[in-house]
């Protein structure tokens, strides 16, 4: 409980963005869409993570200092992944998950 | 309603559609904005629980680093007016029966479990001098090791997208 908040209602939320970002990974064709879908899914074990830190241990840090570094990693995994999406359309032309079937260059 | 719980419920509704709708949108531009309302409201679900830090750095690095990137990279992929076409129901069904019965379980159990609900409330160590300190600090409670760890990736992600986007010439 957090002044009038208890813990499953974040805990809620974030369930609720993992599995609509698990099912836009599943459903969308383009590779953009998809790395947007990895964003929501990150960010909702961040919110999982804080929620925990305030409200079970409160006076540590521990859930605060895994989503920064979740925040960084998330920041390698998007300009990495960015960089493969516009090589790819370099050489391809389209970035339809479905019309790639070589990763050979 | 307390004022916290207000503040919660308009922060998990605009989350909880938005991210709805970032899936399903089916204009690109679109859906990377309905991605920034998302990142926004759960920056102001940090701010709620006090982490001030965490929330700067997600409204800096997600907010304003993460959409921009991934705003150009759809301008530079892609027409500003073409809609992508919609997933056939062959594709659509069983990844919604899959999320459905998934987020079904978890919250289930999540609503089982009995959390302790007495915790001893110590004083709130958010402040910036703490964070800093245990940053680069070695003993108990301190994370020298990941933020090494992680700054290593950072520079080896940097060096593979550089070279990955680079022209090649051939």
């Amino acid at each position: 409980m957090f002044e009038g908040v208890p813990l499953t209602w974040f805990l809620i939320t974030g369930t609720i963005m993992f599995f609509v970002g698990i099912y836009g990974f599943l459903v969308r064709k383009n590779l953009i869409t998809i790395l947007m879908s990895t964003e929501l899914i990150l960010n909702s074990v961040n919110i999982n993570f804080v929620a925990f830190n305030k409200i079970l241990y409160p006076g540590h840090l521990e859930g605060m200092f895994f989503a920064i570094f979740i925040i960084a990693v998330a920041a390698a995994e998007a300009s990495v992944a960015i960089a493969i999406i516009i090589n790819i359309y370099r050489r391809l032309v389209n970035i339809d998950v479905e019309k790639m079937n070589e990763m050979k260059y | 309603m307390t004022p916290n719980q207000l503040m919660f419920a308009i922060f998990s509704a605009v989350i909880i559609i938005f991210s709805i709708l970032t899936v399903t949108s089916r204009r690109i531009l679109r859906a990377a904005t309905f991605l920034l309302f998302v990142l926004v409201a759960t920056g102001g679900m940090y701010f709620l629980l006090r982490f001030n830090f965490l929330a700067a750095i997600q409204l800096t690095l997600y907010a304003g680093g993460i959409v921009v990137l991934i705003i150009f990279s759809i301008l530079l992929t892609s027409h500003i007016g073409t809609k992508l076409e919609a997933p056939s129901l062959m594709k659509i069904l069983p990844a919604f029966l899959v999320t459905a019965v998934g987020a079904i379980l978890t919250i289930a159990t999540i609503l089982q479990y009995k959390f302790p609900q007495e915790v001893v409330a110590n004083s709130d160590r958010t402040d910036i001098h703490v964070i800093a300190k245990s940053l680069i600090s070695t003993e108990k409670f301190g994370y020298a090791l990941p933020f090494e760890v992680i700054s290593i990736l950072l520079l080896a992600a940097m060096v593979g997208a550089i070279i990955l986007a680079k022209k090649r010439k051939d």
